[in-house]
């Protein structure tokens, strides 16, 4: 065990405990920025004009109307960038740009005494545009050529070779739509220039110390002349990590031209036309086999639609490519990848970054492919997982695949797999309309930034006088339940029961060059600072009352706020007595926590390394019922079995499960990003734009009954008190909802159906799919084809199947 | 018209004066604007629930009942006279309600952003007067404790996936005795009163009496008639509509009666969806299939049925169903009232016979009903969603052949329709699979369906189809005649 995974006697973490907000939330007594606004004397408001093309230069920009609308302020264009006119780290993203890249791309800003005024003054502004031709799918780019940034290739062995002599081949085309966040709380910021004359700003960002840095360079001013600080967000999903950079600059800039306090809060259509989605991916791919059923090898093309700009694409595509193998081996494999470039929003970070539609890729082939080869779907996932110490097609070796069976297993046996499933078999020969399917997958999924540099944190950590804490970290909450984990694991550090613990919101002038809350990593770093925070003032304490206690430093035990020696005849001093020791013999009672991932390394060129600390793993049997006259279904029952590690908050992580596996299912099967991608006047705009066209999961899309575990005996060596990380993951154990929906449309059909399913796998695409099964000699005409305006993520991808 | 109060709502206690407020100020905006920030925007058109807040309304089983609606879509004007309570109300961090203590102890809360709506919507199914425990009936939807999750259909949650709210919905005990918010339901409802409220030029006026709301439209035709504003909210929040005047209708004692006559039931158009379900209470098979789809429960608590038609959307839910039962609209006017056949009412998109001076005052449900009846609704989630299509079915069969047919389509062409063609080609005919088979060909041919983010032209029609044959397989038999509705 090491000294970061093990854990002292009675420690806090491993409790199960309500978020540390709770009950603020609940009363709705919990701040978000935007509710800072009423705090906050004479804050103007911020509006957009959004530019009605697609694509489109911008001739002329003439704002003067927009001043004889009663409360408007100011118009902010291009000519007031006293700095960078950019909003990202690529310096692709002009702030205000002079060419459109997408639909509702904003030219420029209205700032009103109030609301109404500012939008009204953005109405006024008169633009003139010059249209000029857009690429709106991604196929579209493909065959215009038009990619952007560094195109990655992943390749072990000969894949060629071996789909050579493959007793089967398959191969197909598969192209899968994005997902929009949705998180509650839209992009909101709040600037303000301080007392002290600094750009305060409060944003709700994954990423403050870069919102900083771009803040900075839009104003032209050192970090130091800025600060940023993240009290909570609601939800961000990895929508908050570079997406919010240009939304603060605006605010930052607005404040210091008219000095006075500037909120800039997106509606949801704003949110939704201007802010980056998931990506969309487009992907060939053909697969080999031998006769039990065995991948030979893998060779696959996949292109994410970047939208206008690079924004997060390839460390995207990066992590899409690591983990198409998803949690099978596959001996011989070549992977190429790239980024289109698309005249829509600019696509970036969404829980998972890339690993969900590498995954997909594979467990659509599986899905297709096991019919064809005659293997029931889950024998042919069953027996591809990777056996003890095998590598990953990049080189890193998978040292816990026993994990993988483990779950597995558990997921087998307590979910009653093989008895249900001849339930189903029964049911659905008894009703005609209405059909069952049950379907298990695998997850395991790598964890740290594939950017090394990026696996650093760092904390602050203070104990005042009287005993009393307070913690400051650089990860920021955005619900995930990060603070509550870094309250128990300060707790834990110290031996100090957690009401004596305080959090303090993240800042930049607190805790300075943070890496982005992502990447599931906030607890892994952040913990890991703390600890090392929190460990330098008990070492140091821990000298003071050895000296009372007249015993060695080693032996002295902090627990429950007392402080004693192994023995107990070596007496035993409180907490706060030995604070105020401490301070009187002029002991530094405050510690900077600091933490590198250690072990890491990756060469992006070649693609090669060990980019990640470990792997989480995670198994989920999904039951699904589909219905034969509408394709709509019911998710029955869901078992997952999931590997945290030794969980820091039991509670927190079985909800970053629950709510990471019903936001995948969401993505998969229901929520369906649309643009119009006719030739009409509003090509290129997105057609979802608000929670009325764009259905995310509710109340009847959660599982009937829902069983998740932890994994038990999951020490997890490299990470904080054994623990591992939680917050993406789980979101793809839901491609067992898909899969069990492509079998319940295959019981429609004869015995052996191979199923192809649209994605997000919607009521509409269910029916088609069993529609097909059920009428085997329906005409080729994909009824998804004649959807004029609709995004092609609606059809499956036409496979052309060859056995060998 | 008398002259009006000084305007003011009474929120978590405290009576606040409606100063200044322009005609298109949201509750959720003005509370927002108080310092109650507990209420959020999430998506201000009533989908996502996160500024639910509950208000006293009259009661079908109590005189009073503490009822949840959308904040986002409620002109703060029309709170006139009432009381809100909101999630900070309800209790604070040191001093819990017990609906946010189950929440909260739960994991119910993740970022905590749909929150303080949840918790309004689940104080209003705890304090629901019918709400009691049962052992039997529970099932995923419905707790042993009484509460129907369909309570929460109109909150939305991005980070928790459910399972902790239902449990700590399932959880919840009764009232505790001695509990303010359980006693005010049993007093009666704030008596409504007329408001007059001018700022800016733009006007929100709540008439007294019919009268006087049919003078006021008579002479100013421009007027913008709100119920329920479900839809105001929307085209103020969305679209921006700021219009010069705005008149409630909501509460005027013609428009909120419902009465069973000798020949017809007849329902009050100001009388919102989950009023109508309840004081119903499944003596409409048709309507009673048709209200758990219809949106959520936070907009059945205000959505009301003369909006419902009066919008005219192609896509409203109700019409379906009307059209099915066969149902009239009675129009109201100075010059009087006139009863049209609502299949006569629709003229094209969103347009309708209605003149401008005119006011729905009620629909008529002809008695008796046909014993043949399905509200089909063809939607990609099943809680809270617009339909693609919705076909409402009445058919009466005797002696195996079916003797009457009526079939309403929403979602289909420019204003809801009846399927006339399908109709023919049951009416007369044997009640079997062939006819039906035959039938469900001509309906899949009924309108003109469109391409759109919704669904393909091709499911809707595939889905019309379909329908008919669901319907046969779920009511294989024949059926009884005519049945009797007790009054």
């Amino acid at each position: 065990m090491s000294a970061l995974s093990e854990r002292p006697d009675n420690p806090i973490v491993g409790i199960p405990m309500p978020h540390e907000s709770a009950a603020l939330h609940v009363t709705g007594e919990a701040l978000y920025t935007d509710d800072l606004v009423g705090r906050i004397a004479g804050t103007l408001h911020a509006w957009p004009v959004q530019a009605p093309h697609t694509h489109a230069l911008v001739t002329a920009l003439r704002p003067e109307k927009a001043y004889e609308v009663p409360g408007v302020v100011r118009v902010l264009t291009a000519d007031d960038v006293p700095g960078v006119n950019d909003a990202g780290v690529k310096h692709d993203e002009p702030l205000f740009p002079t060419e459109v890249m997408f639909h509702g791309h904003a030219v420029c800003w209205v700032l009103g005494e109030t609301q109404e005024a500012a939008r009204l003054g953005a109405a006024a502004v008169e633009v003139d545009y010059e249209p000029l031709p857009s690429l709106v799918t991604v196929q579209e780019a493909i065959a215009a050529e038009s990619f952007q940034g560094t195109p990655r290739h992943l390749e072990r062995g000969d894949a060629e070779a071996a789909l050579e002599g493959a007793a089967h081949v398959f191969d197909g085309e598969f192209e899968f739509a994005g997902q929009e966040h949705f998180y509650l709380e839209t992009h909101v910021s709040l600037a303000l220039v301080d007392e002290g004359g600094q750009v305060l700003v409060h944003s709700s960002t994954q990423h403050p110390s870069e919102t900083q840095e771009i803040v900075a360079h839009v104003l032209g001013v050192p970090s130091h002349e800025v600060t940023v600080q993240c009290l909570r967000m609601g939800g961000a999903f990895g929508g908050k990590e570079m997406q919010p950079h240009g939304y603060a600059a605006i605010a930052a800039l607005g404040a210091t031209l008219t000095g006075r306090p500037v909120r800039l809060r997106l509606n949801r259509t704003q949110d939704m036309t201007m802010s980056g989605k998931r990506h969309g991916f487009h992907s060939t791919w053909r697969v080999g086999f031998d006769d039990e059923g065995h991948i030979l090898a893998l060779e696959a093309t996949l292109t994410a639609d970047g939208g206008w700009s690079l924004d997060l694409s390839e460390p995207v595509l990066a992590r899409a490519l690591c983990h198409i193998d998803n949690a099978y081996w596959v001996p011989d494999i070549r992977v190429d990848g790239r980024v289109a470039r698309t005249n829509k929003t600019s696509q970036t970070a969404f829980r998972g970054f890339g690993g969900p539609q590498g995954m997909l890729v594979m467990e659509d082939l599986l899905g297709r492919c096991a019919p064809l080869l005659g293997i029931d779907p889950l024998e042919l996932r069953r027996r591809n997982l990777y056996q003890q110490d095998q590598t990953t097609p990049y080189g890193q070796p998978v040292r816990q695949a026993d994990r993988l069976t483990a779950c597995w297993n558990q997921v087998a046996d307590s979910g009653e797999v093989a008895r249900r499933r001849a339930e189903i078999a029964e049911f659905n020969h008894r009703h005609p309309h209405t059909k069952r399917g049950l379907a298990m997958t695998p997850v395991k999924f790598g964890i740290s930034f594939n950017l090394t540099a990026f696996n650093q944190a760092g904390a602050l950590v203070h104990v005042y006088k009287d005993g009393s804490v307070l913690i400051n970290h650089g990860g920021t909450e955005m619900g995930q339940g990060l603070h509550t984990k870094m309250l128990q694991v300060a707790a834990t550090a110290l031996g100090l029961p957690l009401s004596r613990v305080r959090l303090a919101p993240t800042r930049t002038d607190k805790v300075p060059n943070t890496s982005a809350t992502a990447a599931s990593s906030g607890a892994d770093l952040n913990g890991a600072a703390i600890k090392n925070a929190c460990e330098q003032i008990r070492e140091r304490l821990a000298q003071v009352a050895g000296g009372r206690l007249g015993i060695s430093p080693n032996d002295v035990r902090f627990d429950d706020g007392v402080v004693r020696g192994l023995s107990p005849a070596s007496g035993e001093i409180g907490w706060n007595e030995l604070v105020n020791t401490a301070y009187h013999q002029r002991v530094q009672l405050w510690a900077a926590g600091f933490y590198r991932t250690e072990g890491l390394h990756w060469d992006p060129n070649v693609m090669q390394g060990e980019p990640f600390k470990y792997f989480a793993n995670g198994v989920a049997a999904s039951e699904v019922e589909v219905d034969g006259f509408t394709g709509a279904y019911t998710l029955r029952r869901v078992d997952i079995v999931h590997d945290v590690g030794d969980s820091l908050s039991p509670l927190i992580d079985i909800g970053q499960i629950e709510g990471g596996f019903v936001q995948g299912a969401g993505w998969l099967t229901l929520e369906d990003l649309r643009w119009d991608t006719s030739d009409g006047p509003n090509r290129g705009r997105l057609a979802t734009q608000a929670a009325s066209t764009y259905k995310l999961p509710s109340f009847s899309e959660m599982p009937e009954d829902f069983r998740v575990k932890l994994l038990e005996k999951a020490h997890e060596e490299g990470a904080v008190y054994g623990s591992k990380a939680v917050g993406e993951p789980p979101l793809m154990l839901a491609f067992s909802v898909r899969e069990a929906l492509r079998e319940a449309a295959a019981a429609f059909g004869p015995a052996g159906s191979s199923v192809d399913l649209g994605c997000p796998a919607t009521p509409e695409a269910v029916y088609w799919a069993l529609d097909r099964a059920r009428t085997p000699q329906a005409p080729e005409a994909a009824p998804s084809d004649a959807d004029a305006g609709a995004e092609p993520a609606m059809a499956g991808g036409c496979a052309s199947w060859r056995g060998k | 018209m008398s002259t009006p109060a000084t305007p003011g709502v009474t929120v978590n206690g405290d009576r606040l004066p409606l100063t200044g407020v322009a005609a298109h100020t949201t509750a959720l905006d003005w509370l927002r604007g108080r310092g109650l920030t507990g209420a959020k925007e999430g998506c201000a058109e009533g989908e996502c629930g996160a500024c639910s807040v509950m208000v006293a309304r009259p009661g079908t089983t109590s005189p009073t009942e503490w009822t949840s609606v959308n904040a986002c879509l409620v002109p703060v004007a029309a709170l006139d006279g009432q009381e809100v309570v909101t999630s900070e109300g309800l209790g604070s961090s040191s001093d819990l309600h017990p609906v946010q203590q189950e929440l909260a102890v739960r994991g119910g809360s993740q970022c905590g952003y749909c929150t303080p709506g949840f918790v309004c919507s689940l104080a209003a199914e705890f304090y629901r007067p019918g709400r009691v425990a049962t052992d039997e009936a529970c099932d995923h939807e419905h707790g042993p404790n009484g509460v129907d999750l369909h309570a929460l259909s109109g909150n939305l949650c991005r980070c928790t996936g459910y399972r902790p709210i239902r449990d700590a919905a399932f959880a919840l005990g009764s009232p505790e005795d001695g509990d303010a918010l359980a006693a005010r339901q049993q007093q009666p409802p704030p008596e409504p009163r007329p408001t007059r409220i001018a700022v800016d030029g733009a006007e929100f006026v709540r008439p007294e009496t019919l009268t006087e709301t049919l003078a006021l439209l008579t002479e100013r035709p421009e007027a913008q008639i709100v119920a329920g504003s479900t839809d105001w909210g929307v085209e103020v929040n969305l679209r921006g509509r700021r219009a010069p005047l705005v008149v409630a209708v909501d509460r005027l004692p013609e428009l909120r009666e419902l009465s069973f006559r000798t020949d017809y039931v007849e329902v009050g158009a100001a009388l919102t969806l989950t009023e109508i379900e309840r004081k119903l209470n499944g003596r409409i098979p048709l309507l009673a299939e048709l209200f758990p789809q219809f949106a959520s429960r936070l907009i059945r608590n205000s959505a009301t049925i003369g909006g419902n038609i009066g919008t005219a959307s192609p896509i409203g839910d109700a019409p379906p169903a009307l059209l099915a039962l066969d149902a009239d609209v009675v129009l109201a006017s100075p010059r009087g009232e006139r009863v049209v056949a609502l299949a006569d009412y629709f003229t094209g998109y969103r347009e309708t016979v209605r003149a401008a001076d005119e006011l729905i005052r009620g629909v008529r449900l002809p008695l008796p009903l046909a014993p043949l009846v399905g509200f089909h609704k063809i939607a990609k989630r099943r809680f809270d969603d617009i339909s693609s299509v919705a076909v409402g079915y009445a058919l009466e069969i005797t002696d195996g052949a079916v003797v009457q047919a009526r079939i309403g389509l929403g979602g289909v062409a420019a204003t809801p329709l009846r399927a006339v063609a399908t109709e023919d080609a049951l009416v007369g005919r044997p009640w079997t699979e062939e006819t039906v088979r035959r039938a469900a060909a001509v309906l899949a041919e009924e309108g003109t369906p469109m391409d759109d983010h919704r669904a393909s032209a091709s499911y809707r029609s595939a889905m019309l189809g379909q329908s008919l044959l669901r319907l046969f397989h779920t009511h294989p038999q024949t059926h009884p005649g005519r049945q009797e509705v007790p009054a």
